[in-house]
């Protein structure tokens, strides 16, 4: 049976064992990633049957972490380097950003850039300062890095294929409060392309876009409106750098309304993006300005406050009312 | 070698503290020498050299040529052909010393002021002129000559280059990887990071510190306590100092610890001890944090000096010799000037070429527009005819 019924998490785990197996070139690298199988379990296993010198357990060393995977994806490796949290990648941002991004420019294209840096990112988990951050936009807006987030099982075991066979570098942002959600998994049905956005649900009223976590809170508010007789369309947008506008630009054509949800903060986040470029190519199809909803402009906050800080159902419902009362 | 540290010790409190902040090197440090700046051969229990002539002069001639090139890529500059350029006068040594005991399936990973082991690997001196021109980033390909490109952040390539070296160790190749930075690089959270992963995955690599006594315009001193080849006792490998303006002591001591990687025992930091004789790039002054006198003590080391003292001294280089090889230096220096005079501009449209291997639809959006926007100069010139 190609058809199996798993959690987020198991899917990264499958699909990485697949990954391993298929391509002797490709290497898992992090903290933790070994013995204990990561803090998520993600890897849980892989040391065990692929060997230390496939699955990798590294000094607490951020930056040489994504620094040797650079190196040996120069000697032709293909390293999946996991960054234990969310706040913890900045001791790497360097490398990511100065170096990663920007070899395959700096060669005038003659070598590329393997690498897929995964990322447990945003909140919900009830966790400490530095692991509950969405700093996506960050990446997204560095030129010659792909950023891209699963929201579902399926989309976790084949995005993560792509990824690994992709020659850019990959910043591969995982939802980690949804880990432990389970969804199908086709193994053997190859999906659309990784940067493609998709329609979680049709409606005709209002177009909602999220990615990653936020694509579960925005199904419920579909749902919720369907009760109050609004027709809500959630797009899956999947990736975030490069970012499927016309899939957007489909749905917003047909809906006239769109609102944006993320985790993080709206100011300078994936919302502005997608707000501005949406205005430009639907300006006579708006019925209202695109409306975001995300993070403040604040640090994360302690985890007893994380539920006013990160938008729910009624946030979601409430900017949806905004936009149909235009 | 000595690996006692001073700095190690608790400082105390007494009217002698000033001077005990003076850091152990400003001694007379203890170096391997194997030629004296009186172009003299010594010898060194650890590390001995047997050259032929050929190879001496051969040596010579890199040195000589390195140095040429960047004289021409300095005065390129200030006649406004480069927006920049990072000499290199006074580290011949260090860097012939060093590339020249490579082979050829080595791997380089540069700073970007190693133009002398781009010499040594065959990559042609114009090739290093267009990061300075403005005309790329780089753009040579890594992998021909095993030279990878420059970096410009401070310490970044050190861990590239242990990368590869866990590559080359996987891939069961005796092929030794070598990684050059400076003393201010030193202070670079990377570089120690390198030192760490080297250390704990035993990568075939080399770390090979130019301390040419100056990070802009900050001394060694603000870098570090301790003479910097000890920094290796710390992670469980060898440090050793070498004289970087002796290019035989460079050479052997390079040679020795390529070797050992080679044997699968890890790496080895070497610190040529050396100095830049010139300004960091063009656009810095050292006149303003550096005493004349200290530059003239340099220059009385002065690497090519001394390997001609000894080529002269022992006969084996003669006027012929260094007459043929004053032409060869010109007629590089006019190679140079007219290659950088020819180096045309890039293709406006290259702005998106290259951001990614699999390409963008971000990408193709702006390259559209641009091309678009380019496009109406040409329409609307043809509306003016």
């Amino acid at each position: 049976m190609a058809v199996e019924k798993m959690s987020i998490a198991k899917a990264l785990n499958e699909s990485l064992r697949l990954a391993l197996d298929t391509d002797p070139k490709v290497l898992i690298m992090g903290e933790d990633v070994g013995k204990l199988g990561g803090v998520f379990r993600i890897t849980d296993g892989l040391q065990k049957d692929f060997g230390e010198g496939r699955v990798i357990d590294t000094p607490l060393a951020e930056s040489g972490i994504v620094g040797t995977a650079i190196g040996l994806a120069l000697r032709g490796y293909r390293p999946i380097v996991e960054i234990q949290f969310d706040g913890f990648v900045f001791p790497a941002y360097d490398q990511i950003v100065t170096q990663l991004a920007k070899m395959h420019a700096r060669a005038l294209g003659k070598i590329k850039m393997p690498v897929v840096v995964r990322i447990p990112y945003g909140g919900g988990i009830g966790a400490v300062e530095h692991h509950s951050e969405s700093p996506e936009a960050l990446f997204a807006h560095v030129a010659g890095l792909k950023v891209v987030s699963p929201s579902n099982a399926s989309d976790a075991y084949w995005m993560m294929q792509q990824a690994v066979q992709s020659d850019d570098p990959i910043i591969f942002f995982e939802p980690k409060r949804r880990y432990w959600d389970k969804g199908e998994v086709d193994t053997e049905s190859i999906p659309g392309p990784l940067h493609k956005a998709s329609v979680a649900r049709t409606g005709s009223d209002l177009t909602l876009v999220a990615y990653g976590p936020m694509v579960k809170v925005c199904l419920e508010a579909a749902a919720a409106a369907q009760e109050e007789g609004k027709s809500v369309e959630v797009l899956d947008l999947r990736s975030m750098s490069p970012i499927d506008f016309d899939t957007i630009q489909t749905s917003v054509e047909k809906t006239g309304r769109l609102v944006v949800v993320h985790e993080a903060p709206v100011f300078y986040g994936s919302g502005a993006e997608i707000a501005a470029r949406i205005t430009e190519r639907c300006f006579y199809h708006l019925e209202a300005p695109v409306l975001r909803v995300g993070g403040y402009h604040v640090p994360y906050p302690p985890a007893r406050l994380e539920d006013e800080y990160l938008p729910g159902l009624d946030r979601v419902l409430d900017a949806v009312d905004r936009s149909l009362a235009y | 070698m000595t690996v006692e540290s001073t700095a190690a010790r608790k400082p105390r409190r007494s009217s002698k503290r000033t001077s005990a902040a003076k850091t152990p090197q400003s001694s007379e440090p203890q170096l391997v020498q194997l030629l004296t700046p009186e172009g003299e051969r010594v010898e060194h229990p650890d590390y001995q050299i047997d050259l032929t002539a050929d190879e001496l002069r051969g040596l010579y001639r890199d040195m000589v040529l390195t140095r040429r090139f960047d004289a021409e890529a300095t005065a390129l500059q200030r006649q406004g052909e480069l927006g920049l350029w990072a000499s290199l006068l006074g580290q011949e040594a260090a860097q012939i010393g060093s590339g020249r005991a490579l082979r050829d399936d080595d791997y380089v990973f540069p700073t970007y002021r190693e133009h002398g082991v781009a010499w040594c690997r065959g990559v042609d001196p114009t090739n290093l002129l267009g990061m300075f021109r403005g005309v790329n980033h780089g753009g040579w390909d890594p992998n021909t000559n095993n030279f990878h490109l420059y970096t410009i952040v401070i310490g970044s390539q050190t861990l590239h280059a242990t990368g590869y070296a866990m590559g080359v160790a996987k891939d069961g190749a005796d092929s030794a990887v070598i990684a050059y930075f400076g003393d201010g690089a030193s202070s670079q959270g990377d570089v120690a990071e390198s030192f760490t992963f080297s250390a704990v995955y035993n990568a075939p690599v080399v770390f090979f510190c130019q301390n040419n006594q100056w990070a802009i315009s900050e001394p060694t001193e603000r870098q570090t306590r301790v003479p910097l080849y000890q920094r290796a006792q710390g992670y469980g490998f060898p440090g050793v100092r070498v004289d970087g303006n002796d290019v035989l002591a460079c050479l052997a001591v390079t040679r020795s610890a390529l070797e050992r990687a080679r044997r699968g025992e890890g790496p080895t930091l070497v610190e040529a001890f050396t100095y830049r004789m010139g300004a960091h790039t063009t656009s810095d002054d050292p006149t303003k944090y550096r005493a004349d006198e200290e530059r003239a003590a340099w220059e009385a080391k002065d690497p090519i000096l001394r390997l001609r003292t000894y080529l002269e001294k022992q006969k084996l280089a003669d006027s012929a010799f260094f007459t043929a090889l004053d032409e060869e230096s010109e007629t590089l220096g006019k190679r140079v000037r007219e290659a950088v005079r020819a180096m045309p501009d890039p293709d406006p449209m290259a702005i998106f070429e290259h951001g990614y291997a699999d390409g963008s639809s971000l990408v193709d959006e702006e390259r559209a527009q641009f091309a678009a926007y380019q496009a109406s100069f040409a329409d609307s010139a043809e509306e003016g005819n």
